[in-house]
């Protein structure tokens, strides 16, 4: 067990038996919780709630990708948006596509270009026909756009702060760019109104069910795959570039691939994310992928816990479990007690939620060690 | 042509090399070499240029003018810092760079030398039974076997600067430049560094960057004293000590005029 000895600075706690705790609730038992129960049964997870639960786990996908990059390497990406926009708009095209007759004029090209008067499909609309064509562009293009940019960023050496100011101007040209009717994607309304996914209505909650379950298996699979880089010799590279980007390169390493190959990952991540949202949702607008948006991803890791991938998916879904509560509540005062959030964080838990019941099982075991040092005397 | 034939025994040889910061000549015209398995100390007082000679040979830094050979026949100049790396020229800062998140195991494990250090290799590469032995003689060499699983984080300052040392040693060079290895040490520290540079040059060369004029005195068969980007002298502690200009340099420093 030479090899597990070896990474324990980086996985603590293991986390293989919560592991599967989690999964078989997520996967089995929360669906059954929708299906089995009678509706007035307090037991019953509404049709709601198990979709919005999909779209928060849909973020913890993101939030892992994000954490890779800004919690183990230390670079701090706000344009994560930008990524998660492309994966959503490419599944969104496909389903605008699919809609069909349905739409409100009758049309085969979708709604809004009929409005905007555009004759003919443009030509980047029309291999998302296909639905594989859509699923691998979803994570494709996100990954190709982040390795043209990461190349030339990291090629530049450009880091710190500089790095998080450039991908910022990137998501708020992403969204002056989506936001356009000549773009031809929706403009501000973006794309909307679909009716079904390769023959399955998606108003229908068994639809919305198997997209929940989907969305946990690939959540799973991201979470495998994070672990694996993580536990790598790659992933203790990553670390190293973190703490002392100097040694890294004179131990022979060059941190510029290191960190375009993360950015790539977390890329895909966010764009695997943004196509789970999209049917889920219903509605994906540049509103969606902007700047704000960005900066909230960042939140979420940094609440969850940052270099804890665990942290990562407990982040993204408690704080948007508490946006939809507390929007419901108080809406105009969600961005303050958001920002509030994160300055308490920043400031008071610097490694979130996770540090937090970390220190609590510390204290307990502290706790039960001096109780039974009480005993014997 | 006593140097002629100098040149051909060194392992390093910078000829004329000028460094130029916006006008400042951090380096003018230097020309230096060390020979093969040579311990060599530098010392000149601050802003002599003593760091950028390293950061010269070791690709941190480009010279504006003259040239750097390692060994026979290799131009540093225009080399990137990983490529020299490779060549076998290992670099110990000064403040100790580590990676303090990772277990001292973890640190020497990156440090290895392995044929190929790109992201996919390493993503896959699995450690041999080698490679943990060569992991734990090096934890032998610098003192640190009890430490194996510790973070590396945690470790004292002396100990922080001998791991960094055992990873440059993993790293295999043939030519190993350390950047003031005793700042900050307990005296028993600076005397076992000083036995751990001396045992580790039997087997390739040193050039090391030392104020503490006892540690040098600990040390050094060749001194060089730097003053201004040039080479002012060179010979033993007792004949650089004796030199009337490194006197009138270090003026008012007592460390070398007792």
């Amino acid at each position: 067990m030479m090899a597990s000895k070896e990474s324990e600075s980086l996985a603590p706690g293991g986390g293989g038996l919560a592991f599967w705790v989690v999964g078989f609730i997520l996967l089995i038992a929360m669906p059954l919780l929708n299906v089995l129960p009678p509706e007035d049964s307090w037991l019953h997870l509404s049709d709601f709630s198990l979709n919005r639960f999909g779209k928060f786990l849909a973020f913890a996908i993101l939030a892992l990708g994000l954490d890779l990059i800004w919690g183990y390497t230390g670079i701090l990406s706000l344009g994560q948006g930008v990524f998660f926009g492309l994966g959503a708009y490419c599944m969104g095209m496909h389903m605008m596509l699919t809609i069909g007759k349905e739409s409100v004029y009758g049309s085969d090209l979708p709604d809004f270009m009929v409005w905007n008067q555009v004759k003919e499909l443009p030509f980047f609309w029309k291999p998302f026909y296909s639905f594989p064509a859509a699923v691998i562009g979803a994570i494709l293009v996100p990954m190709l756009f982040a390795l043209v940019f990461g190349f030339f960023a990291f090629r530049s050496r450009i880091k710190g702060v500089y790095f998080a100011i450039i991908t910022q101007a990137l998501a708020l040209a992403a969204w002056l760019v989506f936001n356009r009717n000549d773009t031809n994607l929706g403009g501000t309304n973006g794309l909307t109104d679909f009716k079904q996914l390769i023959g399955y209505r998606l108003s229908d909650p068994g639809t919305q069910r198997v997209l929940y379950i989907v969305t946990v298996l690939c959540l799973g699979g991201a979470y495998l795959l994070c672990r694996w880089i993580i536990r790598s010799r790659a992933g203790r590279v990553l670390v190293a570039v973190r703490d002392s980007e100097q040694r890294v390169t004179f131990s022979g390493y060059t941190p510029a691939n290191y960190k375009l190959f993360v950015f790539v990952v977390a890329a895909a991540l966010a764009g695997l994310a943004g196509m789970l949202y999209a049917p889920q949702v219903g509605i994906i607008t540049p509103a969606q992928i902007g700047v704000l948006p960005s900066l909230e991803m960042v939140i979420w890791v940094a609440v969850g816990g940052r270099a804890s991938l665990a942290g990562a998916v407990l982040g993204a879904v408690s704080v948007n479990y508490g946006r939809s509560i507390l929007t419901n509540y108080f809406p105009e005062l969600w961005p303050f007690i958001l920002g509030g959030l994160f300055v308490v964080v920043v400031l008071l838990f610097p490694d979130g939620l996770i540090g937090i019941m970390r220190k609590m099982k510390e204290r307990m075991r502290m706790g039960k060690a001096a109780a039974a040092s009480e005993g014997k005397r | 042509m006593t140097e002629q034939k100098s040149f051909q025994n060194s392992i390093i040889y910078l000829d004329a090399v000028t460094v130029d910061y916006d006008g400042f000549k951090a380096l003018n015209q230097l020309t230096f070499m060390v020979n093969y398995k040579e311990l060599r100390v530098v010392i000149g007082p601050n802003g002599a240029g003593k760091t950028t000679l390293l950061d010269v040979i070791c690709g941190k830094t480009k010279p504006a003018a003259g040239r750097v050979v390692f060994g026979q026949d290799k131009e540093l100049i225009g080399k990137q810092a990983d490529e020299i790396v490779k060549l076998g020229i290992g670099r110990k800062f000064q403040a100790p760079s580590i990676y303090g998140n990772l277990t001292v195991w973890e640190n020497l494990d990156l440090s290895l030398k392995r044929n190929s250090k790109g992201v996919f290799p390493t993503l896959l590469g699995k450690s041999t039974a080698e490679e943990r032995e060569r992991i734990a003689q090096n934890l032998e060499t610098i003192n640190l076997k009890d430490y194996a699983h510790t973070r590396a984080g945690s470790l004292s300052h002396g100990q922080k600067q001998w791991l960094e040392i055992g990873m440059v040693i993993l790293l295999e060079p043939s030519l190993l430049l350390v950047d003031e290895p005793v700042a900050g040490m307990t005296d028993k520290e600076t005397e076992q560094t000083g036995r751990l540079l001396q045992s580790l040059a039997e087997q390739r060369a040193i050039v090391v960057i030392e104020h503490d004029m006892d540690f040098v005195r600990q040390i050094a068969r060749t001194v060089t004293v730097l003053h201004e980007g040039t080479v002012i002298c060179e010979g033993t502690v007792e004949k650089v000590q004796a030199d009337d200009r490194v006197r009138e340099i270090y003026l008012g420093r007592q460390k070398v005029a007792h």
